[in-house]
């Protein structure tokens, strides 16, 4: 395999494949960072014209961009806490041996499978409606007055249906994480007179932390970028309460036809997400290097 | 102190039994080794007493109180796992200190135990390394430094060389008979290397099939095997048996001579024989001889002895070292 032939051979044999992949990348990249010079309103054909930094300028002075990076970033942290939290516990219920463990592994998992616009769907009219929903018949059946969630607390609302949709994911990779540990490593701690608590503490977590850096990463990635459950429950809205970077440039384009302005969000969007990941890699990658 | 009993204990997995009962006295201070053949019950046996395995049957009773259904923490007793069972995220020194912590002692306190410790099995230079970075030698150290700190009444071990290359395994075989000596604690030693066995213990106890075969000193069960079991079981190489006429001139169904009670001679003797392969290990040499009529004799001999595969040799057996065991396999004395 080392010779200059085979080589040479295997990097001809590969190139289509890396050409299409970057070409796939870099197309959309660069018109991206062309609209965004541009001033491009589609209820103004014709008038495109390079305006420099214009548009950025716009965009990060826009009030409601600030909201939308909060509303981003407490999404993103909020179903983080959940789904971690949440994952660990259940990957600790679903490691234990009981009756019908198969089929309640898979039932677990069913939510991953769900899209993101049917699963929102479910949770706005079937669960959280103020009316129809289940939650409100629940607290009506115990006398209280139910809660009009997407009225009420909107962004907690749509955290709980992207925590619901990511929750599997967690622990999915936290069971396996949590199958590898050593059950003599364990039956030591036992030994050593460490209570259930601490055996989970000082063992059980440590070994977990790789899986659980894996996790947040691999989250917060895909959350940044939540969208379809924005659309289909709240709308950004009330007012612009859930709106976050990726609905809030969506709204640009394509509420207000400003392609321009849009794309300069986007060109923000991808250096948010840059600076997120710098900081995570930084603060976790410790944790992948063991 | 750390005398203990078992009284009638038994296990059973579903419905398999695998230990029937057992009866077995452990005199405080005592180094006894379980041995057995793989699957024999002996780590089954010491993980009841450790109690990480719930017993079916029958009492434990450490230091003349009843233990059977303590948590493993409050018997008092510490382990060392085949697989070291170290925790790798903590470093020596967190391993060690562990079960200090956990029995909630203070700081200075700790540190001392631990320095103590790695002072006593030589780590106190990697202290601060991480399990993942020590050799095989070295973590079992680290093992043996945490079952040390708690100053245990029983030490439990349960094949803790069998992951260490030969030369290690021996080193660690004295090091291990030295700490006893050091610290004069109950030791009980599961392996299925009868060389362990014989080379550390106080007491061995030959199981087979979840029952005690024998117990008694390495020498008492080398001289006076109670049954065909232990016969092939103590001893390397083992002991050769003899069946069939020869057998039936002794009075027995099975007569058995050990290799090194044996002499071989070019000229004279009882058994001739054709030399098969012979392993010279230098101190010795062990010649394996197709006997005409007695079958395969393995004989240890000297190693200056010259011999060639094919020769014509004669073996005569030590008359009062020859073993002879029933038709039901137990010693005809």
């Amino acid at each position: 395999m080392a010779t200059h032939q085979t080589r040479a051979t295997a990097r001809i044999m590969m190139s289509p494949a890396v050409i299409l992949l970057f070409l796939w990348m870099i197309v959309p990249l660069v018109m991206t960072l062309y609209f965004s010079f541009l001033r491009y309103n589609l209820l103004m054909p014709g008038t495109e014209e390079f305006v420099g930094f214009l548009n950025y300028k716009y965009f990060l002075t826009d009030p409601s961009f600030f909201t939308a990076l909060g509303n981003t970033l407490t999404l993103v942290g909020g179903t983080l806490l959940i789904t971690v939290i949440g994952g660990i516990l259940l990957a600790l219920v679903l490691d234990q041996p009981f009756f019908g463990q198969g089929i309640v592994r898979l039932l677990v998992i069913a939510p991953f499978f769900v899209m993101p616009t049917v699963s929102a769907l479910v949770w706005k009219n079937m669960l959280m409606h103020p009316v129809n929903g289940l939650f409100a018949w629940i607290a009506r059946s115990f006398g209280f007055q139910p809660i009009d969630w997407f009225a009420e607390v909107p962004l907690f609302s749509i955290i709980l249906i992207v925590a619901w949709q990511w929750l599997p994911f967690a622990t999915l990779i936290l069971l396996t994480a949590l199958q590898s540990l050593d059950g003599e490593q364990i039956e030591a701690a036992e030994m050593d007179g460490a209570g259930a608590l601490s055996r989970f503490f000082y063992l059980v977590l440590p070994h977990m932390s790789r899986a659980i850096t894996v996790v947040i990463l691999i989250q917060t990635i895909f959350l940044l970028s939540v969208f379809a459950e924005i659309l289909v429950t709240t709308n950004g809205g009330p007012g612009i309460q859930t709106t976050n970077i990726t609905y809030l440039i969506y709204a640009q384009a394509l509420l207000q036809f400003d392609v321009g302005g849009a794309s300069a969000g986007g060109i923000v969007a991808v250096i948010l997400a840059n600076i997120v990941a710098f900081f995570l890699i930084r603060l976790i990658g410790k944790n992948l290097e063991r | 102190m750390g005398s203990i009993t078992l009284q009638k204990v038994s296990k059973s997995f579903g419905t398999t039994s695998v230990i029937p009962e057992i009866d077995l006295d452990i005199n405080d201070g005592e180094f006894v080794v379980f041995v057995g053949p793989s699957g024999c019950g002996k780590s089954t046996l010491l993980r009841m007493i450790a109690g990480l395995e719930d017993l079916s049957g029958g009492r434990i009773v450490i230091d003349g109180k009843d233990m059977s259904n303590e948590a493993p923490a409050k018997r008092g007793l510490s382990m060392v796992f085949q697989s070291y069972a170290l925790y790798p995220h903590m470093s020596v020194y967190g391993n060690i200190a562990f079960p200090l912590k956990m029995d909630g002692q203070d700081k200075a306190a700790i540190d001392k135990k631990v320095r103590d410790a790695a002072n006593i099995l030589n780590l106190t230079n990697y202290l601060d390394r991480r399990p993942g970075q020590l050799s095989g030698g070295q973590r079992q150290r680290v093992a043996i430094g945490r079952a040390i700190v708690r100053q245990p009444k029983a030490f439990l071990f349960d094949e803790p060389l069998s992951n260490l290359d030969a030369a290690l395994r021996g080193n660690m075989r004295l090091e291990i008979s030295d700490l006893h000596h050091q610290l004069k604690t109950t030791m009980i030693y599961v392996t299925h290397d009868q060389i362990e066995a014989m080379t550390m213990a106080d007491k061995i106890v030959v199981l087979n099939a979840g029952r005690i075969e024998q117990v008694g000193s390495p020498l008492e069960l080398y001289r006076n095997p109670r049954n065909l079991f232990v016969a092939g079981f103590i001893g390397s190489p083992r002991m050769n048996f003899i069946e069939g006429a020869h057998a039936a001139t002794l009075n027995a169904a099975t007569v058995g001579i050990r290799p090194e009670h044996m002499r071989i001679s070019t000229t004279e003797g009882t058994w001739p024989g054709t030399v098969g392969v012979t392993e010279h290990l230098g101190s010795d040499t062990l010649i394996h001889v197709q006997s005409d009529g007695i079958g395969k004799i393995t004989v240890r001999t000297d190693g200056d002895f010259p011999v060639e595969h094919g020769q014509k040799v004669f073996i005569t057996p030590e008359e009062r070292r020859v073993h002879r065991f029933d038709a039901n396999g137990q010693a005809i004395q």
